[in-house]
């Protein structure tokens, strides 16, 4: 409703109704202008925040989901613990009996930033408990990322389009979904740091200031410490450097830019212990270095050519030169790669570049919902209008091609082949569909007002003048366009039309899909009551009250950072899921006999197993539907362990004609254990869900990445916490 | 630990027991004056639930010269310790037009009593003068005085305990003739000592009547019964009292809620407990009730991890009612922490007193019924800016200052610490804290952030028409 208001206000700016009213108000109009722009601004500012606490209004203030528990621990840790602590802080509590070195193995942008946050508070007395600033930070962090989109449009193509896109980025359920209050996560400031650095560094070529550079690199710098994604704007900028110096424009501007970024970028970004040398070691920064060497070339080749007035000598030199520079750098990266200096590129790069290259080698990554690639419905759903509005934005760039529209093409367009390859990149291509989609609603927009007015103006003037005198003066552009601002005025009707659907979308969107805790289930009762199901805290908190401090806790690897969290005992994998071999060991557990678990478990010096069961009611993420990927990982290296065993005839069965391994491993007698007693609806016999859960439709293929897309309507779930010895 | 202090106690009672025979002989002088004797004593132990409650009714007669001017009560040293409060009343008139005076009850120290014996002195209003006689009606709670046995049960199995005391009445006066009823919170009774003449009766134990026993008669008794009442015992309970003069007191309760009955032993079915709910986990226990003040608001029940969601509320003029439910059933053993904070009306509980001060007078104690509390600690957050706090206590508790810093304060609110151990529910008594408070100080924070915001703007159009930059 408010963004529906705001956005008619943008256009209402130029509407004549709104230049009478505030005629009377004694204003210049470039202060009339300036009050509008900021009040809608800040009108923006505070709808990005409040169209995020859904999920706080609805549920509580807590954290979302896994990986923010994890965020949360360890912010909990800092603030008691202080900084040094933290960066030196080995976690015993995971891993075991390996353990994790956090501070070194983490990005802490976003701890440091809410920790900061915290103290701030506490500086100022305001008595808050870190719990809530966590929550809020993602919040606060999209809307200040509404504020860089604007400057960010502006600098693109005019304010207009920078008012468009703040709007557009305040309610897109694309950047919704990673930055709902509770959503305590690196992607929650990582947007903010991306959209940042991008706008520094466009401005920078824009006007070749230092100053701007610099302010690039530190931007990058905060996006380093926040989020490995990173390495989209260490490549990116490279390959629009490309682009520029193969198009031919190559300025002065963009090697002061580029050079300052780069190297006071990566000087920076080395401080952060987790990149480390990265950035002159590893194949996927390779880019970066390249083009920067190319650029001192180019440089160089500049000089030549000022020296030297002979063009036909100068083609001459620069064939050389640039055979020479390609080659030298060819074979400094061979060395380096076949010395083992430079890294090669790890599994998750390839899995950007190949979308089926995760499935036949990593099963891991391809076991994660939100690595899949992205249906269609996805895009629709995160991206709505802008979809479409996309291409018309990439029309007028191309249309008015300059250096900052360059670009955000190549944006767009890397960003968007991202987003198809993996669910969760929607959320990079964001800022680059709103800014684009923006342009194309601003300059449409214009037009068309640009039209309704200079008519209504003509028509006002002729009234008095007469008919003949109108025809004359415009009659060239009439005869064209008989009923142009008739037309005008439907596409504006139709324009609004579209941007109101596209806030009521966003609005149903976040409030039904994106904010629920994932942690907390909320149904209607029988009698339309709201039932709460509190499952997996209760037996995080039982974990957490009522056994032994050192207690170490198996479970899949989804609910490690959950348990360490919230229960507050040792796990043995967790989300982090560094060491393959160790989740192989797990997942072999689960899917072997009980004796042979047994063994396991006492060797891994298990006390507790966790098992998630949804079967009484259809609670479909539970561990049965991720068991066969427990099989896949624990065979990718144990090859004892092979999923045909659990299969009968290709299909995935947990009923009668299961296949025999599969009724005898740890995970089903778990799971079912006296099942056939439960009963879960009045009126039929104890046991007969079974038949029901049949009815879900489970088969190898089906992924949890389907799950989060419904919205799961459940009675309840049994966790069934098993006692062993 | 459990073990060593089982032994302690077997050793105690044997050495009493033992005393008690030669008692009887050696004995026959006491510390204390035995001018007095105990013309009848009636003694009702109940043992329904996990607090033991002892009423005591006793006829005290002088027989001496001198007037009395207390009765002491001895305990031995065992319940001594498990002893969470005594209190005693004088009955005056006769049948139909009884009424009860409270007396003051204090722990009064004899080094020399017989075997570390405790005593507690009953003031009398006015001394008892010779042959004269006087009802007295005296109440004790013993906490975790019942012991379960055995320690570990299973899910299925109904919890037993222990209860440990003695058939006659430990006095240091002699007694003329006496009777101890128990009450059982069942009739299942597995065994119990018999001291003759001793009947049982469906839930009711009956020793005595036993005539003329001598000062410091003991024979020890243990009576091994079934009890599934809730345990319920909160190791650590804060209680915060937050008062803000603008219209309201908040109050913040953080529990260390644990089952002190028998521990569970083996695994907990969700399944068993679900579907045969009579005879599983019937000594574990799903909800407790709370007692809070009429008219409060903003309830929350939460814990470390979040927000609890069952809980219900029920409010009326006179109270309300909160059923909490902690996130899984407890069983013996098992531990649960959770924080419980409402807000309540400042005009209900703030109060000026003639002097021109102000006290709070609110309720001591653990707002849950049936509940132990083994240390409570009470902090009254006290406005910024009050002075001379002063606490006025029905009983003794221990008492110290804090200071606490919450929104905006600078020189940070007056905490009054209140401290002690061994709370039941009969300690829900008011107490009130006394202060002094200019009522200007509430516009502190105000005028500070009218201020803050006054500033602010004045910077931004400073801003706005300075011309800041090098070049001209």
């Amino acid at each position: 409703m408010v963004a529906k208001t705001e956005k008619s206000a943008v256009d209402l700016l130029k509407s004549p109704g709104m230049t009478s009213l505030f005629k009377s108000l004694k204003l210049k109009t470039k202060q009339q202008e300036l009050l509008i722009r900021v009040t809608i601004l800040f009108l923006v500012y505070v709808l990005a925040f409040i169209t995020r606490l859904f999920s706080v209004l609805r549920y509580e203030s807590m954290i979302h989901e896994f990986d923010p528990y994890f965020n949360y621990r360890v912010t909990q840790f800092l603030t008691q613990k202080g900084f040094y602590e933290f960066w030196n802080w080995f976690d015993s509590e995971s891993w075991y009996p390996l353990g994790r070195i956090v501070g070194g193995t983490l990005f802490p942008g976003l701890m440091v930033t809410a920790y900061l946050i915290y103290r701030t508070l506490q500086f100022l007395r305001f008595a808050i408990h870190i719990r809530e600033v966590c929550v809020l930070t993602a919040p606060f962090f999209a809307s200040n990322t509404t504020l860089v989109a604007y400057f960010f449009g502006k600098e693109l193509w005019d304010s207009g389009a920078g008012l468009v896109a703040a709007v557009l980025i305040a309610i897109c359920p694309g950047y919704i979904s990673r930055s709902v209050a509770g959503s305590y996560d690196n992607e929650g400031v990582a947007i903010f740091a991306l959209l940042l650095t991008f706008y520094l560094f466009v401005k920078a070529v824009n006007t070749g200031s230092l100053a701007f550079a610099l302010a690039s690199a530190f931007g990058y710098f905060y996006m380093v410490s926040a989020w490995g994604g990173y390495v989209f704007i260490i490549n990116l900028i490279p390959l629009y450097v490309m682009v520029l110096l193969i198009t031919g424009r190559y300025s002065m501007r963009l090697y002061v830019a580029y050079n300052c970024t780069y190297i006071l970028g990566m000087l920076l970004a080395m401080q952060i212990r987790f990149v480390g040398f990265q950035h002159v070691q590893s194949g996927e920064h390779m880019a970066a270095m390249g083009v920067f060497f190319l650029m001192q070339v180019f440089y160089f080749l500049d000089w030549v050519k000022h020296l030297l007035n002979d063009p036909k000598l100068f083609h001459t030199f620069l064939r050389i030169t640039v055979t020479c520079a390609v080659g030298l750098g060819a074979i400094a990266l061979g060395v380096g790669t076949a010395s083992g200096y430079i890294s090669p590129w790890t599994g998750r790069f390839y899995s950007l570049l190949d979308p089926t290259y995760a499935k036949d080698h990593i099963p891991i990554i391809a076991s994660v919902s939100e690595h899949q690639p992205t249906a269609w419905s996805s895009f629709m759903f995160d991206f709505h209008i802008l979809l479409f509005l996309f291409p018309a934005g990439l029309y007028f760039c191309f249309k008015r091609l300059s250096d900052a529209t360059i670009f955000i093409v190549m944006y767009g367009l890397t960003s968007m082949y991202f987003a198809g390859v993996m669910v969760r990149l929607i959320l990079v291509a964001t800022p680059a569909v709103c800014l684009i989609s923006a342009i194309a609603v601003s300059a449409t927009i214009k037009n068309l007002t640009q039209l309704v007015r200079a008519k209504s103006k003509a028509s006002h003037s002729a009234s008095g003048k007469g008919t003949i005198s109108k025809a004359s003066s415009k009659g060239s552009l009439d005869q064209s366009l008989p009923f142009q601002r008739n037309g005008a005025i439907a596409l504006l009707l139709g324009a609004f039309f579209l941007l109101s659907r596209y806030a009521i979308h966003c609005t149903w969107v976040t409030s039904e899909a994106y904010s629920s805790p994932s942690i907390v289930l909320a149904a209607r009762g029988a009698h339309g009551n709201r039932v709460i199901f509190d499952d997996y805290r209760e037996a995080y908190f039982w974990l957490r009250q009522n056994t032994p401090p050192d207690a170490k806790v198996m479970s899949w690897w989804d609910y490690g950072y959950q348990i360490t969290a919230m229960g507050n005992r040792t796990v043995i994998v967790d989300n982090n899921t560094w060491n393959n071999t160790h989740i192989a060991t797990v997942g072999r557990a689960m899917s072997s006999y009980e004796d042979e678990a047994y063994d396991i478990m006492r060797s891994l010096d298990v006390d507790y197993v966790l098992v998630v069961f949804g079967g009484v009611t259809g609670y479909s993420s539970d561990d049965i539907n991720k068991f066969l990927w427990m099989v896949r990982i624990g065979g990718g290296v144990f090859p004892v362990i092979k999923e045909p065993d659990y299969l009968v005839n290709g299909e995935y069965r947990v009923d009668k004609g299961a296949a025999p391994k599969m009724l005898n491993c740890l995970m089903y007698k778990l799971s079912y254990y006296r099942f056939g007693e439960v009963t879960t609806e009045y009126g039929k016999p104890p046991g007969s869900q079974i038949l029901y859960l049949l009815g879900m439709g489970l088969s190898p293929a089906s992924t949890s990445a389907y799950i989060s897309m419904v919205v799961v309507k459940l009675i309840f779930i049994k966790n069934q916490i098993w006692t062993k010895s | 630990m459990g073990a060593t202090a089982n032994f302690r106690k077997a050793i105690i009672f044997s050495v009493l027991f033992f005393y008690s025979m030669l008692l009887v002989k050696t004995l026959s002088s006491s510390p204390p004056s035995s001018n007095l004797q105990i013309l009848t004593a009636e003694r009702r132990i109940d043992l329904t639930s996990h607090i033991v409650r002892v009423y005591l009714t006793l006829k005290v007669e002088n027989t001496g010269e001198a007037p009395a001017a207390e009765v002491l009560l001895a305990f031995s040293p065992a319940q001594f310790d498990h002893l969470a409060l005594v209190k005693a009343a004088a009955a005056v008139g006769k049948k139909k037009k009884k009424t009860y005076l409270p007396l003051e009850v204090n722990p009064s120290d004899h080094p020399d009593a017989p075997n570390g014996t405790k005593y507690y002195s009953i003031s009398l209003l006015k001394p008892l003068g010779k042959a004269e006689s006087i009802t007295l009606e005296i109440l004790y709670m013993l906490t975790h005085s019942l012991e379960p046995f055995p320690a570990e049960i299973s899910q299925s199995e109904s919890q037993l305990v222990y209860y440990h005391d003695s058939a006659v009445i430990l006095s240091p006066y002699h007694i003329k003739q006496q009777a101890s009823m128990v009450k059982t919170p069942t009739s299942k009774v597995e065994s119990f000592t018999r001291v003759e003449p001793t009947d049982r009766s469906g839930t009711e134990l009956r020793y005595g009547p036993y005539e003329d026993r001598h000062p410091y008669s003991y024979s020890p008794v243990i009576i091994h019964l079934e009890n599934n009442n809730a345990f319920a015992v909160v190791e650590e309970l804060e209680r915060e009292i937050e008062i803000s003069h603008w219209g309201s007191i908040q109050v913040t309760e953080h529990y260390k809620l644990a089952h002190a009955g028998a521990r569970h032993r083996g695994i907990f079915s969700r399944v068993e407990y679900q579907s045969r709910p009579s005879i599983s986990g019937v000594s574990s226990f799903k909800h407790l009730l709370a007692e809070l003040p009429p008219r409060v608001h903003s309830v929350y029940y939460r814990d470390d991890i979040g927000n609890i969601s069952s809980s219900r509320l029920r409010t009326n003029s006179k109270k309300s009612e909160l059923l909490i439910e902690p996130r899984y059933p407890l069983f013996g053993g098992w531990k649960a922490t959770f924080i419980i904070g409402y807000g309540v009306p400042l005009q209900d509980f703030l109060f000026e007193s003639d002097g021109g001060s102000r006290y709070l007078n609110y309720t001591f104690g653990c707002p849950l019924s049936e509940t132990v509390v083994d240390k409570l600690t009470i902090k009254v957050v006290l406005p910024e800016g009050s002075k001379n706090p002063s606490v006025k206590a029905p009983f003794t508790v221990e008492q110290s200052m804090e200071t606490k810093y919450s929104y905006l304060d600078v020189i940070g609110r007056t905490v009054v610490v209140l401290e002690k151990k061994n709370v039941v529910p009969e300690h829900n008594v008011p107490f009130q804290v006394y202060y002094n408070f200019n009522p200007m100080f509430m516009l502190a924070e105000p005028l500070m952030l009218v201020s803050a915001f006054f500033l602010f703007f004045i910077a931004c159009i400073a801003y706005l028409h300075m011309d800041l930059s090098i070049r001209k």
